[in-house]
């Protein structure tokens, strides 16, 4: 018997299974670590010390946080609409390239107050931008957006390399990064912040950019779930034809959710750039754009799963770091490792488990499913 | 200029273009396998990756090329059926699948070989004989003598390792398979259409399992021809989106053998000549920055695929998994 076609109560389907698979993903993780020699559970020790265990390391984790969101968010929203955006990368580095082309311009002239909105609105424009033209051929040529997005996080870079080296380098410098930009549009950090108002925290990159990125959970969740706009956006997501007949142009929410998601990735040059390097260096993104799909798939797309989804990860990027640190045979990049996994069980093998709930579920509940057959 | 166009310049960027084109070729024949069968595959990258070190890490340990190129062939063929499992068994999505297969890739390659290797994620130094070294062709100095052809056997075909040549016979075969053979067939029409394979008995899973292995094999060889052929060690991040430009190379031929053949070669000219542009002005153009000529591949991809220059119409069925109806 199929059992794509039993219906399995909600429980089951939006919290066990993608809890399971999460489990399944670290119980691998935990694999790896005790096959080169460490213990995984010490290692998760050292790794929740480090991301939780005193006020830098939290500040940290906090930093982290605040690019997975915003990359995380991204993603998801094109995947309401059933686009797959993998081109969060670039549009996050091109996303870089405004903020550094506005400040370049005007950071001697304008006061904080008008520098900071310019730096996000030129972040994500740009990372718009960049999307759009992959969201433009899609809807008007046929392109499949998934190879055009990845081509175009290989010309993104190929970009940066070339404007970073040739063209914006501070005259005189060897090494490909902007001048530093005036300390008027740096983005306030939290410990600043905080001394403000009394709180004493030690310095950390944490900035006002993870109030932004949860403010555009908030936004990204009134947009999609309570506008017209998100329904128009959802319906053409679950069936291109019902939306035709409703009366909505498909070709246009492509293009709108594409620009929308390209800004959000390109808002993580506020954090990185107007929050902490305060210049555009060469590869600031860091693969926090690929982190992004592995954050959608784990929130299940949806705000509150990204945010905390993004939390594990700035706790596995941080808690990483100290793990590198304190065992020597473990590496940073045992997180992308984690990160491959994630994406394998909770994305590509996201429906493995269903069948044997069906037939767990099916014999405790004998009763209600032949009801639902009958 | 002079230094530019003269014969031995020309000869010996057509040789460099070979050897840089090699891994393109191997995995463009991987990619169509795959994808022909209706199985999208962005997974060419991680599987080239992870072949390499597995390469490099049994020729560092064994000394042996020859089980160097069977750990790259299983471990490429290991991630290929995972990649299947999740695709055809579990009906999943194929670009997550393949996402998830690089992303793993980078990480664990890196991790595993400096847990085991202390070297910076490198694998030691290979001696010549754990490697495959360069071939002359039989008689080769005497029909280098000949004139016009005989210099171009000499430098641009003779003196290739092994597995250039098997790159290089890789694709009539591909092309012999695909089109004259009964699996071939096959394979096409369950790219086009699965349901219509299905009512004739066929199992569409075990040709895309078939499929998704061969595709294995053909990145493993692509990885271990990296690692153990072209470099002496598995070095970090090596493939540096090589399987990404056979991707668009295999786009580039519109799913067919010969002409994603041809496009392997114009992107493997594209990087060797782009080493060789660096700093030189062009007559008439300038100096062309190496960025652009870096990045033509994936320009020239996105240009096909819009349409722009002739239509590329990939199979059918791709990226829809199949539910056989009971």
């Amino acid at each position: 018997m199929s059992t794509s076609n039993v219906e399995l109560p909600a429980w089951i389907e939006v919290i066990l299974i993608p809890v399971l698979n999460i489990c399944l993903a670290l119980f691998f993780a935990g694999l790896i670590i005790f096959a080169i020699g460490e213990s995984p559970l010490e290692a998760v020790g050292i790794m929740l010390n480090g991301a939780f265990g005193y006020d830098e390391g939290v500040g940290y984790t906090l930093y982290y946080t605040t690019n997975f969101i915003f990359t995380g968010l991204a993603v998801a929203i094109a995947f309401h609409a059933r686009l797959f955006n993998i081109g969060g990368e670039g549009q996050a580095y091109i996303g870089g390239l405004g903020v550094g082309l506005a400040f370049l311009l005007l950071d001697g002239y304008l006061p904080t107050v008008l520098l900071l909105p310019i730096g996000i609105i030129a972040a994500a424009l740009f990372g718009a931008a960049w999307a759009f033209i992959p969201a433009w051929l899609q809807a008007y040529r046929g392109s499949h957006i998934v190879i055009t997005t990845i081509m175009f996080n290989f010309i993104a870079s190929a970009v940066m390399v070339y404007l970073l080296v040739n063209v914006l380098i501070k005259p005189g410098s060897m090494s490909p990064e902007t001048r530093e930009f005036s300390q008027s549009s740096w983005m306030p950090f939290m410990h600043e912040m905080l001394a403000v108002v009394g709180i004493d925290v030690t310095r950390t990159p944490l900035n006002l950019s993870f109030i932004l990125a949860l403010v555009c959970c908030l936004l990204v969740w009134i947009y999609i779930w309570k506008t017209r706009w998100g329904y128009a956006l959802r319906t053409a997501g679950q069936s291109e034809a019902a939306a035709v007949y409703a009366g909505i142009k498909p070709k246009r929410i492509i293009i709108i959710t594409m620009c929308i998601s390209g800004a959000l990735a390109g808002m993580v040059a506020v954090n990185e750039v107007m929050g902490v390097h305060h210049r555009v260096i060469l590869n600031f993104t860091a693969g926090y754009g690929f982190t992004g799909i592995a954050v959608a798939l784990m929130g299940r797309n949806h705000p509150v799963g990204i945010i905390l989804a993004s939390l594990l990860f700035g706790v596995l990027y941080q808690g990483g770091a100290e793990l590198a640190f304190e065992m020597p045979k473990i590496t940073r990049e045992m997180v992308v490792a984690i990160q491959g996994l994630i994406i394998l069980f909770s994305g590509a093998l996201a429906l493995m488990l269903r069948p044997a709930m069906v037939k767990i579920w099916l014999a405790i509940m004998p009763a209600r499913a032949v009801a639902q057959h009958g | 200029m002079d230094s530019l166009l003269n014969a031995q310049t020309v000869l010996s960027t057509l040789d460099a273009t070979l050897r840089v084109s090699t891994p393109l070729i191997l995995c463009a024949m991987a990619g169509l396998f795959s994808e022909r069968s209706g199985i999208i595959d962005i997974s060419l990258e991680g599987k080239m990756l992870f072949a390499a070190f597995a390469a490099g890490a049994v020729a560092a340990v064994t000394g042996s090329p020859w089980l160097a190129l069977a750990a790259g062939m299983l471990i490429s063929t290991v991630l290929s059926l995972l990649h299947g499992f999740a695709c055809i068994t579990t009906r999943g999505d194929q670009v997550v699948s393949g996402l998830a297969i690089n992303v793993l890739a980078s990480g664990l390659t890196i991790v595993l070989g400096i847990a085991w290797f202390s070297q910076g994620g490198q694998t030691p130094a290979l001696a010549s004989d754990a490697r495959f070294m360069p071939l002359e062709l039989p008689f080769i100095e005497q029909i280098g003598n000949l004139p016009f052809i005989g210099p171009f056997l000499e430098i641009v075909i003779s003196g290739h390792n092994l597995l250039v040549y098997v790159a290089l016979i890789a694709v009539p075969i591909t092309w012999w398979v695909v089109y004259k053979t009964r699996f071939g067939l096959r394979l096409r029409a369950v790219g086009e259409n699965p349901l219509a394979v299905d009512t004739a008995g066929i199992s569409v899973s075990l040709l895309r399992y078939k499929a998704v292995v061969i595709a294995g094999v053909l990145c493993g060889i692509a990885g271990t021809y990296l690692a153990i052929a072209q470099n002496a060690a598995f070095a970090r991040e090596m493939t540096a989106g090589q399987g990404y430009i056979a991707l668009a190379a295999m786009i580039f031929g519109k799913w067919r053998p010969v002409p994603a053949l041809l496009a392997c070669l114009m992107f493997g000219f594209l990087d060797a000549v782009a080493i060789r542009l660096q700093g030189v002005p062009l007559p008439g153009i300038g100096e062309v920055p190496v960025q652009l000529i870096q990045a033509l591949p994936y320009l020239l991809t996105v240009i096909l695929l819009a349409g722009f220059i002739g239509k590329a119409v990939a199979p059918k069925a791709i990226g829809v998994p199949f539910a056989k109806e009971r």
